[in-house]
């Protein structure tokens, strides 16, 4: 039975609904698949008795015709949204043995329909970083191996653990965050699906945070119909969350009708960057020539501050958490390390309970925020982001989605980008500026690298019209046609 | 805009996060080279541009003043870790 763990959502629905299988049968199938898997690390902590008994209960609730929208489905979780009484980490030091006493927004939504919780997953500690090389709990690996080499590679961050356990079938789908591409990038680094909605879609309600105005969740699935399937589940108004947007959830499935004729898709020309792969413009080309074949009717257009987006964002991002941050000092959760006095205490448990990345970006953050200095960066940055915003603004007139490249280039080796932080945060240069802009994206796989590496493309849209980028994105992944797998190495 | 080992050290210290000695001198150098690339945001012209506060076009919510939470002071001091009789227990502040 263990081929159960290969199935989409939407498969494994139209399964469970046939009688062909059980709920118990799909989450027995997963947790043997998690368990030859564990040398990729992908997962923080396995709740096993929970998706045992959370499949027990669907199964019953299934025969009695009480049917959610993810009705049996496993899934994991980003450790990064409290789930209660289950250990939440954000795969750092600082939040050791911290059990939340609530359920996050989403997290519930996704129990409300039915879905069955595998396990909590790794990422970068706080969603800081773009290769999951910042947890405390370890590296994540990528299912994904180059042709040439047997060389461990990174399965991008944030979501790295989310991604990792999506593309090795060790869950069916898994929640992801989004501050500056934390989902599309891992997604087209392990050759999934990854969409970050418009900011405001989803409940941030029970999720750790990063940078408030920039962290939205999303699906993370192997198809676009799943991830349609998966946010519609996700997302929703939340009176907890004040920037959760009261509107009514589309049937995102339905939007997937494979028609784009006269669509208008915009190819900015700033992301045709110096230095990017040519195996990135290449599968560029060919995704516009797919949309074009497809009946979308191709414009060039212009985001002339593109090439600020990331400067804005080492600000503004770092500043915000600096800010979220503060809230662990040793007092309420977590890790606590003695001092002489109160001040003492608090300086010795965040200088040993963060990590290098996490401590660089707080300090970052606290300089550009103190007095003398806060016109000169986060104002001026705030400035630049509003243009930022403007250059999409001024695009959706006359286009109705972007297409770019995910990433500047496929997966990466550990340690190949550690040592210089910029040459890591160049990473997120396609993702970031609809993050800063709040909007859409998802992130499909398109191809192969010359080495065998799955390579993605994006497409953002307007705001609140994921409608639109997900059948975009349908028609993209099927001319793709993406069939191509990892080898499961990690059986041994 | 240049940090020099004693601002990082006084940073460090308006962040609550204790730097060792040692470490101050290259935590310098890295956060300088983060700083002079963001420095490149100042070729922008941002006369007349109002500060992004809001992602999405809304306004703030209202709601009524009412109390509609609360009441479980266990789960609260749940994860202390140091707790008193049901409030949070921390080094004495005042001598």
């Amino acid at each position: 039975m263990s081929d159960l763990t290969k199935l989409k959502i939407a498969e494994a629905r139209d399964g469970l609904k046939d009688g062909k299988f059980s709920s118990r049968e799909l989450i027995a199938a997963h947790l043997t698949a998690m368990d030859s898997a564990r040398g990729m690390n992908a997962y923080i902590t396995e709740t096993l008795d929970k998706a045992v008994d959370g499949a027990t209960q669907s199964d019953d609730r299934r025969a009695k015709g009480d049917v959610g929208k993810l009705e049996g489905i496993p899934l994991a979780i980003k450790d990064l949204f409290c789930t209660k009484g289950v250990l939440t980490t954000a795969a750092s030091h600082i939040l050791d043995g911290f059990k939340p006493q609530y359920e996050s927004t989403v997290t519930t939504n996704l129990w409300n329909e039915g879905a069955v919780m595998l396990g909590k997953v790794n990422l970068d500690e706080f969603a800081m970083g773009s290769s999951n090389e910042t947890s405390f709990y370890g590296n994540v690996v990528n299912p994904w191996r180059r042709t040439t080499d047997d060389q461990p590679l990174v399965p991008g961050g944030s979501s790295g653990g989310s991604a990792s356990a999506v593309a090795s079938n060790i869950a069916m789908g898994a929640t992801g965050t989004d501050t500056g591409g934390s989902i599309r990038q891992p997604a087209a680094f392990t050759g999934i699906v990854g969409m970050k909605p418009t900011y405001g879609r989803c409940s941030r309600w029970g999720v750790v945070a990063f940078a408030s105005s920039l962290d939205q969740a999303g699906p993370m699935t192997r198809s676009v119909q799943d991830a349609a399937i998966m946010l519609e589940a996700m997302c929703g108004f939340d009176p907890k969350d004040s920037t959760s947007v009261d509107m009514a959830v589309p049937n995102f499935e339905a939007a997937l009708t494979g028609d784009i004729r006269g669509l208008k898709v915009g190819i900015p020309k700033e992301y045709r960057l110096d230095g990017i792969s040519s195996e990135i413009s290449a599968l560029w080309e060919k995704g516009i020539e797919w949309l074009k074949n497809a009946g979308a009717e191709i414009v060039d257009i212009s985001l002339p501050h593109t090439k600020y987006a990331l400067p804005a964002y080492y600000i503004i991002a770092p500043a915000e958490a600096s800010s979220n941050l503060a809230r662990y000092d040793g007092v309420r959760f977590g890790l606590r390390v003695e001092g002489e006095d109160l001040d003492d205490m608090y300086s010795k448990t965040r200088g040993e309970g963060f990590g290098e990345e996490v401590k660089r970006r707080l300090l970052i953050g606290t300089y550009a925020l103190s007095a003398g200095y806060y016109d000169a960066y986060y104002l001026k940055a705030q400035k630049v982001r509003a243009r930022i915003a403007e250059d999409f603004k001024q695009a959706y007139k006359s286009v109705d989605v972007i297409l770019t490249p995910t990433t500047p280039s496929a997966a990466f080796a550990f340690g190949e980008k550690g040592d210089d932080p910029l040459e890591m945060y160049l990473n997120d240069v396609f993702t970031v500026p609809a993050s800063l802009a709040g909007l859409p994206g998802i992130s499909v796989p398109a191809g192969l690298s010359a080495d065998g590496l799955p390579l993605g493309l994006q497409i953002l849209g307007r705001p609140f019209d994921e409608e639109t980028v997900l059948r975009a994105a349908g028609v993209l992944e099927k001319a793709a046609d993406f069939t191509a797998t990892p080898t499961d190495w990690w059986r041994g | 805009m240049s940090l020099d080992k004693n601002t990082v050290a006084k940073v460090a210290n308006l962040a609550r996060i204790r730097v060792e000695e040692k470490d101050l001198e290259p935590m310098a150098s890295e956060l300088n080279a983060i700083l002079g690339w963001i420095e490149q945001l100042s070729e922008v012209n941002t006369d007349d541009v109002a500060p992004m506060t809001s992602v999405a076009d809304m306004q703030l919510r209202w709601r009524h003043d009412e109390i509609t939470d609360g009441g479980y002071q266990a789960e609260i001091v749940a994860n202390a870790p140091s707790e008193e009789e049901g409030f949070f227990a921390v080094p004495k502040v005042i001598e």
